[in-house]
C-alpha cells in the first residue's frame, strides 16, 4: 500500500510535470528537424502526419549548402563572437580586477556604473550607434559587430568576474607583495590563474550572447558575404513563395548546432553563470 | 586616509626593506593602490565611454533635431516628443510593450518556480533534464522564432494541423493574423524562451535552502504546504524579486522576437516600443523620432534598475 502511494506521488509530483515541461521545451525543435528531412511533395500535403516522416531526404540541406551562404555565415559568426569574446574578456577583467581588489576613491561609483550599463540593452542604443559606424565607415565589415558587441558584453562579464574575483583570499596577494613581486605580478602570476572557472563561465556566456545578437548585425550588415547566421537565415531564407520552410528549418537547425554543442560541453559553466548574478545577488 | 589604505601602505614600506636598493621611483609610483588600479581601469573605461556613453548622449541630441533622409537636420527641442504625444501609434506600442511584458512575465515567473519546484527532488538524469529543459534559452532566439512563425501557419502549421487532425477544430485559429491572436502568440515564444532562465535561477536559489529548516519544520508538525508558504517562499522571494527585475528589463526592451514574428502587425497590434523605434528610424528614416522613442524608455529602465539596487542592498 504504501508503496503504491509513494509510486502515485513520484508520478503525479515529478514524472508527469517533467515530462510535460520536457515536450514544451523540444517539441519546436522536433518540428524543425521533421520539416527539414521532408521533401516538399510531403511537406506541403495536407494529408500526411506533421510530425512523422515517409520518405527522409536531405535535399534541403544540400540546397541550403550549395544555394546559399550558409558556411560562410557560419564562419563569419564564429569568428565574429570568437573575436568579441576575447576583447571583452580583456577589458572585462581589468575592468573587475581593481573594482573587486582594489581600493580607491571613485570605486564604489564605477562598480554601480558597470552594474547599470550591463543592464542597458540594444534597443536603447542603436539609433546613435548606427550613426556612429556609418561615420567610422565601419558598414558592412565583420569589425562594425566585433566593435559593439563588446559593449554588451564587458559589463556582463566584468560583473561576472567581480564575484570570483573577491573569493581569492586577499592574503595571497600581500604575501606575493611581502616576496618582493609587483602588483602586475601578484595578479597575473596569483590571482587571475585561481579563477579560470570564472574566466571559463564569462567566456562561454559571452560567446553564446555574441552568437544569438540580432539588432546590431542586422543594422551594420546587409551584405549577404558578411552576415551572421541568425541575419542570413532572416534576411535570406525568407523568401517570397511560399516554399521555403524546409530549407529555412534546415538553416535553423544547423544554426543552432555549433551554439548547442558548445553549451552541452560547458552546461555546469552556463549555469554557473547565468545563476550568479541571480543568486549571489 | 581610511585604515585600509595605510594598511597596505604600512605593507609597501615593510615589503621595501626586502627589495634590492636601486627601485626607481616610479616603479614606487605605480605600486600605489590607486595608480594601479586606473593604470589597468583606463583602457576598458576609455571603450566604455566611446561606445556607451557617446552613443547614449547622441542619442539625446538626435533626439532634439528633425532630420529627413535628404536635407540638412533641424532642430525642434522637444518638437520630437510632442509629436509622439499625439502619435496613436506610439501609444499603442507603450500600451503593447506593457501588456506584453506584464503578461509574459507572470507566466515565466509562475511557470519557472514550478519547474524549479519540479527539478528540487532527486532522480535519474537529472543533470541531462536541466541541460534539455534549458535549451530554449540557448539557442539563438531568432532560429527558434523561425520555428514558431512555422508551426503558427495558419494552414500547415503544427497547431493547426494537429487541431485539425484531431477533430477538435475544423479550421484553427489565424494565430498571427488576427490583434488579439498575435499577441498571446508572441506572449507565448517569449515565455517558452523564458521560462527556463526562471527555472534554472529559482532552482539554484532553492539549492542553497539548508535542509535542517524544513526538518524542524516537519518537526514542528507543518505540512507540504505550510512548509512551502514558511519556509521555502520566503527564502526565494530575493531570488524571484531580483530574476524577475531582470527579465522585466529584457522583456521590456525585446526587440528581435516581434520584429521576426509579426514585424509589428496586424495593424500595428504587436507594435513594440523598441520596434516601433526601429520601423521609424531604419523604415521611415527619422532618426530624431526614434530616438525619441527608444529615450521614453529610459525612465522606465531607471524605475527598474532602482528597485534592483534597492532589492540587492536589501540581501
Amino acid at each position: 500500500m504504501v508503496g503504491e502511494l509513494t509510486w502515485r506521488k513520484r508520478l503525479l509530483g515529478l514524472w508527469a510535470p517533467l515530462a510535460l515541461f520536457s515536450v514544451v521545451a523540444l517539441f519546436p525543435f522536433t518540428w524543425m528537424a521533421a520539416t527539414s528531412l521532408k521533401t516538399n511533395a510531403e511537406l506541403y500535403d495536407p494529408k500526411a502526419m506533421p510530425l512523422t516522416i515517409r520518405h527522409p531526404s536531405l535535399v534541403h540541406y544540400i540546397s541550403l549548402l550549395q544555394e546559399t551562404n550558409f558556411l560562410t555565415w557560419i564562419a563569419n559568426t564564429m569568428l565574429v563572437a570568437a573575436v568579441a569574446t576575447g576583447i571583452s574578456l580583456l577589458l572585462g577583467t581589468m575592468l573587475a580586477y581593481p573594482l573587486a581588489r582594489m581600493r580607491f576613491r571613485g570605486a564604489p561609483l564605477l562598480a554601480i556604473t558597470v552594474a547599470v550599463t550591463y543592464l542597458v540593452p540594444q534597443s536603447l542604443l542603436f539609433v546613435p550607434m548606427a550613426d556612429l559606424i556609418g561615420r567610422l565607415k565601419l558598414g558592412n565589415t565583420l569589425s562594425a559587430v566585433m566593435l559593439t558587441y563588446p559593449t554588451l558584453l564587458v559589463p556582463f562579464i566584468a560583473w561576472l568576474l567581480m564575484g570570483y574575483f573577491k573569493t581569492v583570499p586577499k592574503e595571497l596577494e600581500e604575501q606575493a607583495l611581502i616576496d618582493g613581486a609587483s602588483r602586475w605580478r601578484a595578479m597575473t602570476r596569483v590571482i587571475l590563474p585561481l579563477c579560470m572557472p570564472g574566466f571559463i563561465s564569462a567566456g562561454i556566456f559571452a560567446f553564446t550572447l555574441a552568437q544569438n545578437e540580432f539588432l546590431y548585425a542586422l543594422l551594420f550588415l546587409s551584405r549577404s558575404d558578411v552576415r551572421t547566421v541568425p541575419i542570413g537565415v532572416v534576411g535570406e531564407l525568407i523568401r517570397g513563395d511560399a516554399f521555403y520552410w524546409g530549407q529555412l528549418m534546415a538553416g535553423a537547425l544547423l544554426g543552432s548546432v555549433p551554439v548547442a554543442l558548445i553549451y552541452s560541453f560547458f552546461v555546469k559553466y552556463y549555469v554557473a553563470g547565468l545563476t550568479a548574478g541571480a543568486v549571489k545577488g | 586616509m581610511n585604515p585600509v589604505v595605510e594598511a597596505s601602505r604600512a605593507t609597501a614600506l615593510e615589503s621595501r626593506a626586502y627589495r634590492p636598493v636601486g627601485v626607481s621611483r616610479l616603479r614606487e609610483f605605480i605600486e600605489r593602490e590607486w595608480v594601479f588600479s586606473w593604470l589597468i581601469l583606463t583602457p576598458p573605461v576609455l571603450f566604455l565611454l566611446a561606445f556607451l556613453g557617446y552613443p547614449f548622449f547622441y542619442g539625446v541630441y538626435l533626439s532634439f533635431f528633425r532630420r529627413e533622409v535628404a536635407g540638412p537636420p533641424t532642430f525642434v527641442g522637444f518638437g520630437n516628443f510632442v509629436t509622439l504625444a499625439n502619435d496613436p501609434i506610439f501609444w499603442q506600442s507603450v500600451g503593447n510593450t506593457v501588456k506584453f511584458t506584464g503578461a509574459a512575465t507572470v507566466l515565466k515567473a509562475f511557470g519557472g518556480l514550478g519547474m524549479a519546484l519540479v527539478m528540487n527532488q532527486n532522480f535519474k538524469f537529472k543533470a541531462i533534464t536541466r541541460a534539455v529543459l534549458l535549451l530554449p534559452f540557448i539557442v539563438p532566439t531568432v532560429l527558434s522564432t523561425v520555428a514558431w512563425q512555422w508551426i503558427y501557419d495558419p494552414g500547415l502549421g503544427l497547431f493547426n494541423r494537429l487541431l485539425v487532425e484531431s477533430g477538435l477544430a475544423k479550421t484553427g485559429p489565424s494565430w498571427l493574423g488576427t490583434p488579439t491572436m498575435a499577441m498571446i502568440s508572441v506572449i507565448i515564444v517569449n515565455t517558452w524562451r523564458g521560462l527556463p532562465f526562471f527555472g534554472i535561477s529559482i532552482l539554484a536559489g532553492l539549492q542553497t535552502i539548508p535542509v535542517d529548516q524544513h526538518e524542524s519544520a516537519t518537526i514542528d508538525g507543518a505540512g507540504t504546504w505550510d512548509r512551502f508558504r514558511h519556509v521555502t517562499l520566503p527564502s526565494l522571494l530575493p531570488v524571484i524579486l531580483i530574476v524577475t527585475t531582470f527579465s522585466i528589463i529584457l522583456t521590456f526592451f525585446d526587440f528581435q522576437l516581434v520584429y521576426v514574428l509579426t514585424g509589428g502587425g496586424p495593424a500595428n497590434s504587436t507594435h513594440l516600443m523598441a520596434t516601433y523605434a526601429y520601423s521609424l528610424s531604419m523604415g521611415a528614416g527619422q532618426m530624431g523620432l526614434g530616438s525619441a522613442v527608444a529615450l521614453s524608455m529610459v525612465p522606465v529602465l531607471g524605475l527598474l534598475l532602482v528597485l534592483l539596487t534597492y532589492y540587492v542592498r536589501k540581501d
